[in-house]
């Protein structure tokens, strides 16, 4: 396969006496899709955040690119390329769907130091904020503020954020929880649609079977913050560990 | 962007107040309201600023006089050092934003890291070590009894800025075109365009980072901006203006005490004029200020003439005596307060928008 765009060493963080993510090493690959399965408390959440930058390692490495990003602000990943959604929703609440998205898009630009023109100038930023409001279907809402959305557009719109970072490295945290089924699908097309684009490499927490057999190239198990399976969909799910941990609860079923 | 009627209602008052603004000085001829209204002026700019750091990025500092402070004594210092004259007022006021800047860095990236209530908790800290400072150093500063000297000739009442053909001062609209008129004007065109250039840096794209430090600062780490520098920054704009506006009433006072430039009575009236005006809205900065100052000043005879028309009536004028002002100005604050929670413009230009 093509080289690592993302590689995680021994990665580890302690809490205290705490293990919640305990030497896991794992390479992502462009053009791929890995979902992040396990139980609740399972880690997978502190995974993200030990890659994106919101926790920082107790020991291990992270590198994007064969280049170390380990002790690195969350700031400093966005602009090597790694892109965060998060699980609960977390927007700009007071400021209108627009202004998310141009704000995202200005900070991939690099010019949020800019401050002697007035932001409506820089027409190339809202060009872009304008196609990915489309691209999420976010248009009719543009004026709305983000607080005032229903919950499954916030969802979009935290998607929507992240597809505006442009990144290599997508990371979706389950992004269409609490999501009605109308809205679902639109969320899982447009993670195909970066799939299809051979050169991103996606990363997606989910616990909704039926999103993840539609979509993994490839499964990784966490449980107790360690890496307990690692491969391809059907021969993680049909494994007998991970029956035991993980397909057997009640959220293996939702 | 859809404009709200509120909107457009708090903009025309603005315009309105800068207009009396402008003309003050053929609008109300006496000496207490060319005074006010170059008080107007700076604290304009001075409420602006703080408004850029509490009300924009959502940072609260109690140092906003401090560096207020370093502005004017900058000045003052080198005017009585030096004598009157435009080198002292300009190497005061590179003199006070140097200052300021050192101290707005050190206090930025030492601290802007932790919780903005420790972070509010240094501010008043280093602002008090400065205040006691000033009144020890009384040498330099003049300590309590501050420092009197004289402003650059130009500003001289005596100055003839223009002459009729006799050689006497002219007069426009039986207004005295002296130096008093010029440094009113050196106060009202200084501070329009230092509140323009605030005005100019919210609107552009680093007003727009700094709202979303303000709204979700985890946020907008995750998407790439660099919070702390950002805060660092604003930081250190805000007191760059503060010591600027110091500065300015510094050479409109010709006198420079702590009760003028550096007391806590200052940043309480700034925190005061920021929230009645409207936080993070820079209009709010221009109504606040009015509203404030025109109480400090004009409560007090207001009252006494009320107190005068109800004269014989029970309890009625003794309530209304001039010296109850303050609890007046109490009882409207937390009235504008309550009936405006987002400050006066804050409040006006939320409404009719459609959200």
């Amino acid at each position: 396969m093509t080289t690592p765009s993302l590689v995680t060493r021994d990665l580890t963080i302690r809490f205290g006496g705490h293990v919640a993510v305990n030497a896991v090493s794992c390479a992502f690959h462009p053009g791929e899709l890995t979902v992040i399965v396990g139980p609740n408390g399972a880690g997978k959440t502190t995974y993200f955040n030990l890659i994106s930058g919101q926790l920082t390692a107790s020991s291990g490495t992270v590198e994007k690119d064969g280049q170390e990003i380990t002790r690195l602000s969350p700031s400093a990943r966005a602009h090597h390329g790694i892109g965060r959604a998060f699980q609960l929703t977390n927007l700009f609440p007071h400021l209108t769907v627009l202004e998310n998205i141009r704000l995202t898009v200005q900070a991939r630009a690099g010019l949020g130091w800019h401050m002697l023109r007035p932001v409506s100038h820089y027409r190339e930023l809202a060009r872009k904020a304008e196609h990915y409001l489309e691209a999420t279907r976010l248009t009719p809402l543009a004026h709305q503020t983000a607080a005032n959305l229903p919950h499954g557009d916030q969802r979009k719109l935290e998607v929507a954020l992240l597809m505006a970072m442009e990144p290599d490295i997508y990371m979706f945290d389950e992004p269409t929880a609490g999501m009605s089924l109308d809205h679902a699908p639109d969320v899982l097309d447009l993670i195909r649609g970066i799939k299809a684009d051979r050169s991103k490499t996606v990363l997606l927490v989910e616990h909704k079977m039926d999103v993840v057999r539609a979509l993994a190239d490839r499964i990784i198990v966490l449980h107790n913050g360690e890496l307990l399976a690692d491969g391809p969909p059907e021969e993680v799910m049909s494994s007998q560990i991970v029956r035991d941990v993980y397909l057997g609860t009640s959220e293996g079923a939702a | 962007m859809e404009r709200t009627t509120g909107e457009i209602a708090v903009k025309l008052v603005v315009l309105g107040i800068g207009a009396l603004l402008l003309f003050a000085p053929f609008l109300f001829q006496d000496v207490r309201s060319l005074e006010v209204a170059a008080r107007i002026c700076i604290f304009v700019v001075l409420v602006a600023s703080y408004d850029l750091l509490i009300g924009y990025t959502g940072i609260v500092s109690f140092a906003h006089t401090m560096f207020f402070g370093f502005g004017a004594y900058g000045a003052a210092i080198l005017l009585k050092a030096m004598g009157p004259g435009w080198t002292p007022v300009i190497l005061g006021a590179l003199a006070g934003v140097a200052v300021s800047l050192v101290f707005a860095v050190a206090i930025g990236l030492l601290s802007l890291r932790v919780k903005a209530i420790f972070f509010a908790m240094i501010t008043l800290a280093a602002a008090s070590v400065v205040l006691v400072l000033v009144s020890q150093l009384s040498q330099l500063t003049g300590g309590e009894d501050g420092i009197t000297y004289r402003a650059p000739d130009v500003f001289k009442p005596a100055t003839k800025i223009l002459t009729d053909a006799d050689g006497k001062v002219l007069r426009i609209f039986d207004v005295r075109i002296n130096g008093k008129l010029a440094a009113y004007y050196f106060v009202f065109f200084t501070s329009l365009i230092m509140f323009l250039m605030l005005l100019r840096f919210v609107g552009s794209p680093l007003g727009t980072v700094l709202k979303a430090i303000r709204e979700n600062e985890g946020r907008a780490e995750a998407i790439g901006y660099r919070v702390v520098a950002y805060r660092t920054f604003v930081f250190c704009l805000s007191a760059v203006f503060a010591s600027l506006a110091g500065t300015v009433y510094a050479v409109w006072l010709k006198y420079t005490g702590p009760d003028t430039a550096l007391s806590f009575a200052i940043m309480i009236d700034i925190l005061l004029m920021v929230v009645i005006g409207g936080m993070g809205t820079m209009w709010g900065a221009v109504i606040g200020a009015v509203l404030m100052i025109m109480a400090q000043y004009y409560l007090r005879d207001l009252m006494g003439a009320a107190s005068e028309a109800l004269h014989g009536l029970p309890v009625l004028p003794e309530l209304l005596a001039p010296d109850r002002w303050l609890f007046w100005l109490g009882i409207i604050f937390i009235l504008l307060v309550y009936f405006f929670p987002k400050g006066i413009a804050g409040t006006a230009m939320a409404a009719g928008a459609r959200r």
